[in-house]
């Protein structure tokens, strides 16, 4: 039921444009990801399937045609079928299989052989690489020390991030206790739960603004990303991360004063060593406004950040920063987990940074090389082991948070996260699928169907922002349910209590040494 | 994983009967009452392991630390008194006096020292003498196996022994010391048969801890406290407890109140309520201690010289009474455990979660203590003046 036999037009001119390219590109023969089907017993003829394909992937003659190679299998069409006369379902591997040679890599191999350039993907590393978090399971309360029920006992998830002292001094005043200790600016979250940077130029300002409502309706912080802060969106400013990137788009004294706290962009899980890259197509008016660049240009953001080249010119820019901010604002510094995480980690806090910002190699991306988004970087559960006991053996875990992000798929992921280690996580991906997004991966062409990591405004007007707030809202409001519901399950009803508990994790099928790293003794070790 | 982290992680589980008495103007008795008191808590306990501490038992050497250590060799005596020679001018070495009870078997060799820093070394050293005698027990009971001191505070002594409470207390001859504080614990591990050591309390200098309950935070606050330096290596939620109390109130320096707040704290909900300073002091402890949080049940009596503190967790998972008699006052599991060392307290009341009840030698008001009209009386006819 792939088309219509009334559309002969159109499939004459899909293989006519077939033919002309076989013919340039005699050993290249490009094979569609998807199978894009339609029943036209079914179909009502509203045309609205071409119509909602961001990607241009169909036309009408006599009917919906595909062309099968602009088809990102997104499911926009599908979903919006009034008939459900459209399928679309992955295409079947048609090459010889072969087990070094997968499908994949001839795919690249043909694509590179034709263009000569370096192939970009969207979103997080789809690479099958193991997810530590499913080799790691938490811990229930049974007898010797009862759960906690928490529909009807307070269960607290509040959440404080930033430079703490080693300890509070107290005085016996007249009318009791007196707090003697000066705190430093800290952030207070009503759940452990932070949005990822994603910067307005590879996200809409509509999605940019669901996510802003949400975490001011929900208590928690989003962040700026790198595209500076566009005007709509300064009213949600005080619960926003600034980010202060290589490129130091739309950077300005108010920008900085504007947030809640700044951060320094010094790498991104889904491309350690890479700058941001905002393609051209991307960059309207509205975006070249708000980052301070020209209309239609690249953004490409420097690899590294050129008034960085070491730990003590990182420490020049924290201050910097907290000069601007005439220390009212805690800095986070933001980097991608790599080998030699924990060192860097510990350099950053002693480099000043409040909250240190790790990104693992499943991280999201509006755009990245693939070749970098799918081979660099650690995984975030080994990272946060890893910094979190590193902080503490030198006894500076107090004086930063952490913050861990990259591929956090559910509660159940944040809460083992947590209980490794990290003060609060953040989550990217998981709120754009909130949002609708369906993980087709095609971000950085800017054509998104879901009006998310788009700048067209037909795309755009997609995405209703209160709408969109209210998704993203539930999301946070879930997750933070159920992270009470593992709390009570544990025994415990504070989340400092599950902060850095290895205890109450257990390895499955993780070898000695990584239990070793991450800090868990396996299953049917008691306690 | 090496050895090294199944073992350092492994630890007991246990229930427990606890009771407590002082005497808030320091009037002394025998241990027959708090005997009474925690052999009526019998049930709570599984003859695995309970023990007592005593406070002004020994007014003949009140200036001079008095070690109780245990030996399982005289290798490990040996090597352990060879180390106290060096490091201590020793007034007096004595067997601890014991009667021999069907209920404790094979008993280590027991021994106590009267003892003060070598002044020489003290010097050199450039500590207090508390840290000075605490860095040597410590040093004892990692690095000599077969050696553990288990009393090391000044004019105080705890007992602690594998078996019942009660037989416990007849075996050290509880009936021949006199204290104006006691401390007692009767213990119910779910797994390790007792093991002498472990049992309760667990002292650090002249603080005494027993405990009954199970520590739900108990990995995050045994990392908290690697922070700073304690190991945690005697495999019960009391020494993570007994750790905390020590960093909290002797290194942080905070009020006993505070420290207990600390433990047990208070809700956000709470302390939002609170009026401003009252809130910025709190909002700052849960900021910076949140590792010190004590969460799943517990219930404590810990005490110092001078200060008798009962605590429960902060909603209240195990139980703890109070009593008031003229002076006196009373904490236990149960009230029934009151009753046996007080037949006819003035006041009892049920402390609530997470807020201390705290005895201070020289002063008549008990922190914690229901204000009047808010009492709570328990079938006793003597409470409504
Ligand atoms: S790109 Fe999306 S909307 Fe377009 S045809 Fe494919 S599945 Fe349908
Ligand atoms: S954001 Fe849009 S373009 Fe990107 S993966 Fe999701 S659906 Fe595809």
């Amino acid at each position: 039921m792939s088309s219509t036999p009334t559309d002969t037009k159109g499939k004459d001119r899909a293989r006519a444009a077939a033919r002309a390219r076989a013919q340039r590109a005699p050993v290249y023969r490009r094979s569609a990801d998807f199978r894009w089907t339609h029943d036209p017993e079914q179909c009502a003829r509203c045309k609205r399937c071409v119509q909602q394909c961001g990607f241009k992937a169909l036309s009408w003659e006599d009917g919906p045609v595909v062309d099968p190679e602009k088809c990102v299998g997104c499911h926009r069409c599908e979903m919006f079928c009034p008939q459900q006369a459209i399928a679309v379902v992955p295409q079947v591997q048609h090459y010889r299989p072969h087990p070094l040679w997968t499908q994949a890599h001839r795919q690249n191999l043909y694509l590179q052989a034709e263009t000569g350039g370096v192939l970009l993907a969207g979103m997080g590393n789809d690479l099958p690489y193991p997810v530590l978090w499913d080799n790691l399971l938490l811990d229930a309360c049974q007898v010797t020390n009862p759960s906690i029920d928490p529909l009807r006992e307070p269960m607290e998830l509040r959440t404080y991030l930033g430079r703490r002292p080693d300890a509070v001094e107290v005085t016996l005043g007249g009318d009791g206790p007196e707090l003697a200790t000066e705190m430093g600016p800290t952030l207070e979250l009503e759940t452990p739960i932070i949005f990822a940077a994603m910067s307005y130029g590879s996200i809409s300002l509509n999605a940019q603004k669901a996510i802003a409502m949400a975490a001011e309706e929900c208590g928690t912080l989003w962040n700026t990303g790198e595209g500076g802060l566009h005007e709509d969106l300064k009213p949600y400013a005080h619960r926003a991360f600034v980010q202060c990137a290589s490129g130091r788009f739309g950077v300005h004294a108010d920008y900085l004063n504007a947030g809640a706290a700044i951060e320094i962009k010094i790498g991104q899980g889904a491309k350690p060593g890479i700058g941001g890259h905002l393609p051209g197509e991307k960059v309207s008016a509205e975006v070249s406004e708000t980052r301070m660049i020209p209309v239609g240009s690249d953004a490409l953001s420097p690899a590294p950040q050129h008034d960085i080249y070491s730990i003590e010119d990182l420490r020049q820019l924290i201050y910097a920063l907290k000069e601007a901010s005439n220390y009212e604002k805690p800095v986070s510094v933001k980097i991608a987990a790599v080998h030699n995480v924990a060192a860097i980690a510990s350099g950053i806090v002693r480099a000043g940074a409040d909250m240190v910002y790790l990104d693992g190699f499943r991280g999201g991306t509006g755009a990245a090389p693939t070749i970098i988004r799918d081979h660099l970087g650690i995984p975030i559960e080994i990272a946060i082991a890893v910094v979190d006991q590193q902080l503490r053996e030198e006894g500076i875990r107090n004086q930063a948070s952490i913050i861990a992000a990259g591929g956090i798929r559910s509660s159940a992921d944040a809460a083992k996260a947590i209980a490794l280690g990290a003060d609060a996580i953040a989550i990217g991906t998981g709120a754009l699928l909130a949002l609708g997004c369906t993980l087709c991966q095609k971000c950085y062409t800017g054509r998104c169907s879901w009006g998310i990591t788009t700048q067209d405004p037909a795309l755009t007007r997609r995405l209703d922002p209160y709408v969109g707030s209210r998704r993203v809202g539930n999301l946070l409001r879930g997750w933070s349910a159920e992270l009470e519901e593992i709390l009570g399950a544990m025994g415990v009803n504070a989340i400092e209590s599950l902060r850095g508990s290895r205890e109450r994790l257990r390895g499955v099928g993780l070898d000695k040494t990584t239990l070793d790293i991450l800090g868990v003794k396996p299953a049917g070790v008691g306690a | 994983m090496s050895e090294e982290v199944f073992d350092r992680g492994r630890r007991t589980i246990s229930g427990c009967g606890l009771s407590g008495m002082m005497s808030l103007t320091g009037e002394r008795v025998d241990g027959r009452a708090i005997r009474a008191s925690i052999a009526l808590l019998h049930e709570r306990s599984n003859g695995l392991g309970g023990g007592f501490a005593a406070y002004g038992i020994y007014p003949e050497r009140r200036d001079h630390f008095a070690l109780h250590i245990m030996y399982d060799t005289d290798e490990a005596r040996r090597r352990t008194e060879s180390a106290l020679e060096d490091d201590f001018d020793v007034a007096q070495d004595e067997r601890i006096p014991t009667r021999p009870h069907p209920g404790i078997v094979n008993p280590p060799s027991l021994m106590r020292y009267f003892v003060l820093p070598r002044a020489s070394r003290l010097e050199e050293d450039g500590a207090t003498a508390e840290d000075y005698v605490l860095a040597r027990v410590m040093r004892v009971n990692a690095e000599i196996s077969d050696a553990f001191v288990f009393s090391s505070g000044k004019n105080m002594g705890a007992f602690k022994a594998v078996g019942y409470a009660e037989d416990i207390a007849a075996f050290f001859r509880l009936d021949e010391y006199e204290a104006y504080i006691w401390i007692a614990h009767g213990r119910f591990p779910t797994n390790t048969p007792g093991w002498w050591a472990g049992a309760h309390p667990f002292t650090l200098l002249d603080w005494a801890v027993v405990h009954n309950g199970e520590i739900s935070s108990y990995g995050i606050n045994r990392r908290y406290l690697e922070m700073f330096n304690y190991q945690c290596t005697m495999r019960t939620d009391t020494e993570v407890m007994a750790y905390l109390l020590d960093l909290l109130i002797r290194r942080h320096e905070l009020p006993v109140e505070v420290a207990c707040d600390v433990l047990a704290a208070p809700f956000w909900e709470q302390i939002e309520r609170m009026p401003e300073e009252r809130r910025r002091l709190y909002s700052a402890l849960r900021q910076v201690y949140g590792g010190a949080l004590v969460n799943g049940p517990f219930a404590i009596i810990f005490a110092r010289h001078g200060e008798m503190v009962g605590l429960n967790d902060r909603i209240k998972l195990r139980p703890l009474v109070a009593a008031r008699k003229d002076s006196w006052l009373y904490l236990s599991s149960e009230e029934s455990g009151i009753r046996a060392m007080c037949a006819r307290p003035d006041l009892v009341w049920a402390p609530r979660a997470g807020q201390p009840v705290i005895g201070r030698l020289g002063s008549e008001v008990v922190a914690g203590e229901p204000a009047h009209g808010g009492r709570i009386a328990v079938g006793q006819e003597a409470t409504s003046e």
